[in-house]
């Protein structure tokens, strides 16, 4: 069935949908990005604009004994300069717990470091100057007297308290949870087969195109401040800045220009960021900050550094009967505010197992304090983790078994008519395709041939290997996610359509814009749902004063949830247009509908009065209307998903590759993706992100790593060093897609954006253990350099 | 970040570039494509007073050969030592190696004065200098000077030049006919700084070599000539027990060191490795210089 079939926009009552959904519109913003005519947040340019740079901590963990900037004063150009307590008088610290993190503990954190700083990279002194370079000039003038403390960077330690990093919390544990459906240890001592494996996974981060800016701009005449934002949540962003700020919630407003790239990384509280707003208030000019690539190394949320240990019970025939995990991960020096640094361990225990039916399951998760940058939600939160410890000892298991892991995988995916189906942990699934999606890859990849070829290379000393990751993914979060945990997030999204005079039709919508496209596909189910042509829709997001109230981009939640508030929307003002029209026809409005930017007669599709010229009517001839007709042209619905708490996905993705084994090199052959997102809106954009984001799973699992020393110092804080992925190492990727809408929603959308990314590390890694199998290597800590290739296999 | 503030003066001779460095020393720094410079700059790595931009000097750039001898100006950029149809058909060495420094842009713009000036252990124009005993041509304010590219690189970023010289050229003596090279890199990404490389001459006679030169990439603290390897090969059919020897000769010849990502003793087998594939590739080809039609 595709996603035509299913739309309820093409479905009954609802016959004339011009049939963009479903379609590969081009971006109609791609072109003004291309073109360089994008705005972003450092093009901005207002009077009296201020520039703010940070002295940044150049000690892992330090009392700060003195601070000297009356230098940095007395530099040309400066305005100002401030240290934490100047700022907390204007700022009000945080603190980044949530309730139904059970546990969950942080230290109060203030936008500069007070009396300590806890990272290598955590902003200290504030400098205000008349451009960025007099800023720059005069941060080297000020002069800190440090008194370095005990550096805590290994997780073991951590765990172990030695030391412990914030002494009014007793230990470094931020946050531990424990899943144990029962009788683990009995059912993993009578399993046929126990395997066993500990996965490392590096830190890394997202390098977003754009770094982290902000420029805020404080009026004082009225108390008011407005940011313009580099970010994905400005709804969140807004109602922080008012509290903390101490500004009433309707004096301030969040606009979004254009931002490049985000990832999960402009969904945070920044201490800078904040600082910045303050800095604003104070010298009640605007003020803007835009991170440069140094610092936002050290400065933007890491993720991902997790040691896991799983064992997988299974039966001789390659049942697997349950999973037992243990996962460390550290998480910095403060959980980060207001989304917490717990989620990622969180959805790690959620999702490890998930694609498989099994009924037995145990976990234990730490999240540790220490002093490396903080980590928090990156592209695809915990899925990573999740599915390589899953993905690389299931196919140890199958190894183990000798049964091919296509086939091991066949007998354990729960199947495509089992749903709905309840997990032993608690997690619920709506309706998945494992098996279909399964079928679909193996097609696409041409699994038998690859075998084949795999053997000839053998036989010539050429190491090629193929690796599966099936996955299971969060999207479209309700207020499970955040909002019962007490965070002011919004899971609900709004839009507001308005139908223009000359029949034009403005969108405005709560969800974001970051590059993913997200406008385009708003655009098109407003195309539809409405009857017009996608030239004639405008959308505007990102600004908080103008569109409906929501929470905006992350979680995989744009297209499924905002595209349902549009679909909703746009339903409701076609029949607000049929009711202008029915009246100004004086028909019948059941003999009418609208469709290619006209209403048209039902029965014999005759045009009988455009968009256009109903829009004159309404809004320059009332007088010509019925008495006591008021047309309605604008209209806000919004949407949030209440059966489930996330509407899973699924997907599966393979790798093939090629090892040298006297390198240590891995050359990406081909790699796979199929993927169930439900409806699909624009299949240009869904692959567009699959493909994306397998490249930053595949630059997870070869390249990127956040390199710490033993001092707590990064080692890699530039592009030199820390290796992202590059267009010349890729392989090509080809996406596939098995449609099972959601049917919580009508538009029946779920998410994609995060999907490519989840799986991409697993595949890879299989497929280099599947390649060294013959030489009996394995490797299991990411990233997979060449050294530890060459180390695994003894050759160095 | 921004730089810190600096004075800048575009030069139209070298004298002129001279008279700023003799004034200033190493308060002033030479800037010819920038493709170095520039991020040392803007990282606040180096922060000079003047900067003396050499990039229009007329007569700095280009390919001539001269005899047996292919002159090449430092200005020239390394695009054009990639394109230049003298080069290929004289030093195809260099035309095997150019497309392997940094990515285009960068080649557009960055020049071989710059990159042997800068001396990069890990670039691949000082060991391509190395490898094809070129001599590298210096103006100092008290004339000129040629010295061998063999003595030129005496340690880290240190070389033959003091901070009041200029390096104008570089003299490579003509590759004979029946030599043939092989330029081979092992990079994570393409276009990133090599983790070793090396650059292979040698002339194969009935199943021998002859004439062997072979320099190292990113294995020390300077280009490295791994003489003994060399002389391990020399004459010699490179049978297994050979290639053996001449290994194990590279552990005496380089000293490579660690860094982020691989390890000195990784360094060290990766060179062999290397040394492996471009023998069997030199056999199997190689490129040589064209003969002339
Ligand atoms: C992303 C990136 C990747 C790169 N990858 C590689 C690579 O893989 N391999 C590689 O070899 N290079 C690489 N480079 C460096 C590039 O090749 C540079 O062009 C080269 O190192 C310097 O040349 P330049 O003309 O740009 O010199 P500049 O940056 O202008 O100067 C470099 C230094 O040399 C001095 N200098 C310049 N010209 C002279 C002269 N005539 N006499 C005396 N001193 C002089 C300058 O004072 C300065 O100290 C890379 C650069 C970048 C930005």
């Amino acid at each position: 069935m595709t996603a035509r079939d299913e739309l309820p926009v093409q479905g009954e009552h609802q016959t004339l949908s011009r049939g963009h959904v479903g379609r590969a519109d081009p971006r109609p913003n791609a072109k003004r990005l291309l073109q360089g005519r994008g705005v972003y947040i450092d093009d901005l340019r207002l009077p009296r604009l201020a520039h703010v740079v940070f002295v940044r901590s150049p000690h892992a963990h330090a009392r700060i004994v003195s601070i000297d900037s009356s230098r940095a004063r007395r530099s040309p150009g400066i305005i100002a300069v401030f240290d934490g307590p100047a700022i907390a008088q204007v700022c009000k610290p945080w603190v980044g717990v949530l309730g139904h993190l059970k546990g969950i503990r942080s230290p109060t954190q203030y936008p500069l470091a007070m009396e300590r700083a806890c990272w290598q990279g955590e902003p200290v002194v504030a400098i205000v100057g008349e451009t960025r370079a007099e800023a720059e000039d005069a941060r080297d003038l000020v002069e800190i007297q440090w008194e370095p403390l005990p550096v805590l960077v290994d997780m073991e330690a951590a765990l172990a308290g030695l030391p412990v990093l914030h002494p009014e919390l007793g230990d470094n544990i931020c946050f531990e949870r424990t899943v144990d459906t029962g009788d683990i240890d009995a059912i993993f001592a009578a399993a046929d087969l126990v395997v066993e494996e500990t996965f490392h996974f590096g830190r890394h981060t997202g390098v977003c195109p754009e770094g982290r800016a902000i420029l805020a701009d404080y009026n004082p005449a009225e108390h008011s401040l407005t940011v313009h934002h580099a970010t994905q949540a400005p709804h969140m962003i807004h109602d922080i800045l008012a509290r903390h700020l101490d500004i009433p919630e309707a004096n301030v407003r969040v606009i979004c220009h254009d931002v490049g790239g985000a990832y999960g990384i402009k969904v945070h509280v920044y201490p800078d960021e904040m600082c910045t707003a303050a800095v604003s208030m104070l010298v009640r000019r605007p003020v803007k900050f835009q991170a440069d690539r140094m610092e936002s190394f050290v400065s933007d949320i890491h993720a991902r550094e997790h040691k896991a240990t799983v064992r997988l019970a299974a039966t001789r025939d390659g049942r697997i009967l349950g999973f037992d995990l243990r996962d460390l991960t550290a998480i910095g020096p403060y959980s980060v505010y207001p989304r917490t640094s717990g989620i990622e361990g969180n959805q790690v225990v959620n999702l490890t197992g998930g694609p498989y039916r099994h009924s037995h399951y145990r976990a234990r998760m730490h999240a540790v304090f220490t002093n490396k940058n903080v980590t928090c939600q990156y592209r695809a939160v915990g899925h990573p983790i999740a599915v390589a410890i899953t993905e690389g000892i299931v196919d140890l298991a199958a190894q183990r078994l000798s049964i091919d892991p296509v086939e091991f995988r066949r007998r354990n995916l729960i199947p495509d008519d089992a749903y709905p189906y309840a997990f032993p942990s608690g997690i619920r699934f709506e309706k998945l395709s494992h098996h279909q999606c399964l079928d679909k890859l193996l097609e696409l990849m041409d699994y038998e041939a690859l075998r084949a070829d795999q053997a000839r290379a053998r036989e010539r000393g050429c190491y090629r290997g193929i690796g599966l990751a099936a996955m299971i993914e969060v999207t479209n979060p309700s207020a499970a996610f955040y909002g019962v945990g007490g965070a002011r997030i919004s899971s609900q999204d709004g839009a507001t359509l308005r139908l223009e005079p000359t029949g034009a039709l403005t969108v405005l919508c709560s969800v974001t814009e970051q590059g993913q496209g997200t406008e385009t596909v708003f655009a098109q189910i407003a195309a539809d749902t409405v009857g017009v042509s996608m030239d004639k829709v405008r959308v505007i997001t990102g600004d908080t004063a103008t569109t409906p109230y929501g929470g905006g981009t992350w979680g995989s939640r744009g297209a499924g949830i905002g595209g349902e508030a549009v679909l909703q929307s746009g339903r409701a003002l076609r029949a607000n247009i049929l009711d202008a029209a029915a009246a100004i026809l004086a028909c019948d409005r059941a003999t009418l509908d609208v469709a290619d930017d006209a209403v048209i007669d039902r029965l014999t599709l005759r045009s009988l009065l455009t968009l256009a010229e109903l829009g004159r009517s309404c809004y320059y001839r009332p007088d010509t209307l019925p008495a006591g007709f008021q047309s309605e042209l604008m209209v806000t619905r919004h949407y949030v998903p209440r059966d489930y708490a996330f509407a899973f996905t699924n997907g599966i993705q393979a790798s093939w590759v090629e090892v040298d084994i006297d390198t240590g090199f891995v050359k990406l052959l081909g790699h796979w993706c199929v993927e169930d997102c439900g409806t699909v809106i624009n299949p240009l954009l869904v692959d567009e992100q699959l493909r994306g984001g397998v490249v930053q799973g595949l630059g997870a699992a070869l390249f990127e790593e956040c390199r710490y020393d033993q001092e707590g110092q990064m080692l890699n804080a530039q592009l030199g060093d820390y290796l992202v992925p590059m267009a010349g190492e890729m392989p090509d990727i080809v996406c596939g897609h098995v449609q099972t809408p959601t049917r919580t929603s009508e538009l029946g959308a779920k998410g994609a954006g995060e999907a490519g990314t989840a799986g991409a590390p697993a595949a890879v890694m299989n497929a280099i253990n599947d390649a060294l199998a013959p030489l009996a290597a394995r490797v299991t800590v990411q990233p997979f350099t060449p050294e530890r290739i060459l180390a695994a296999l003894g050759r160095v | 970040m921004k730089p810190s503030a600096f004075d800048y003066v575009r030069v139209a001779s070298v004298e002129e570039a001279l008279a700023h460095l003799t004034e200033l020393g190493d308060r002033a720094r030479l800037i010819a494509g920038g493709q170095t410079l520039m991020a040392t700059l803007n990282m606040r790595l180096s922060a000079p007073e003047l900067l003396v931009d050499i990039s229009r000097i007329p007569g700095l750039s280009g390919i001539r050969l001269n005899g047996s001898t292919v002159t090449i100006g430092a200005l020239t950029t390394h695009r054009e030592i990639e394109r230049s149809p003298l080069v290929a058909q004289h030093l195809p060495l260099l035309a095997q190696a150019a497309p392997q420094i940094a990515h285009a842009a960068i080649r557009n713009s960055g020049t071989i004065g710059g990159s042997v000036a800068f001396a990069d252990p890990a670039a691949e124009w000082p060991a391509c200098c190395v490898a094809l005993d070129a001599t590298i041509v210096i103006q100092g304010p008290a004339g000129g000077r040629r010295v061998r590219a063999r003595t030129f690189f005496r340690n880290l970023y240190e070389t033959d030049l003091t901070p009041t010289d200029i390096l104008v050229a570089i003299e490579f003596p003509v590759t004979p006919l029946a030599r043939r090279s092989v330029f081979l890199e092992l990079s994570r990404r393409r276009g990133d700084y090599a983790i070793v490389g090396l650059a292979l001459l040698a002339r194969p006679a009935e199943g021998l070599l002859h004439e062997v030169a072979l320099a190292y990439v990113g294995a020390g603290p300077v280009p490295m000539l791994a003489r003994q390897a060399m002389a391990a090969l020399e004459g010699r059919a490179p049978a297994a027990s050979v290639m053996q020897a001449a290994r194990a000769a590279l552990a005496h010849d380089l000293q490579p060191g660690s860094d982020l990502y691989t390890s000195a003793a990784t360094r060290q087998h990766l060179a062999g490795v290397l040394l492996d594939r471009a023998v069997t590739q030199l056999l199997s080809g190689g490129a040589a210089p064209h003969a002339i039609a």
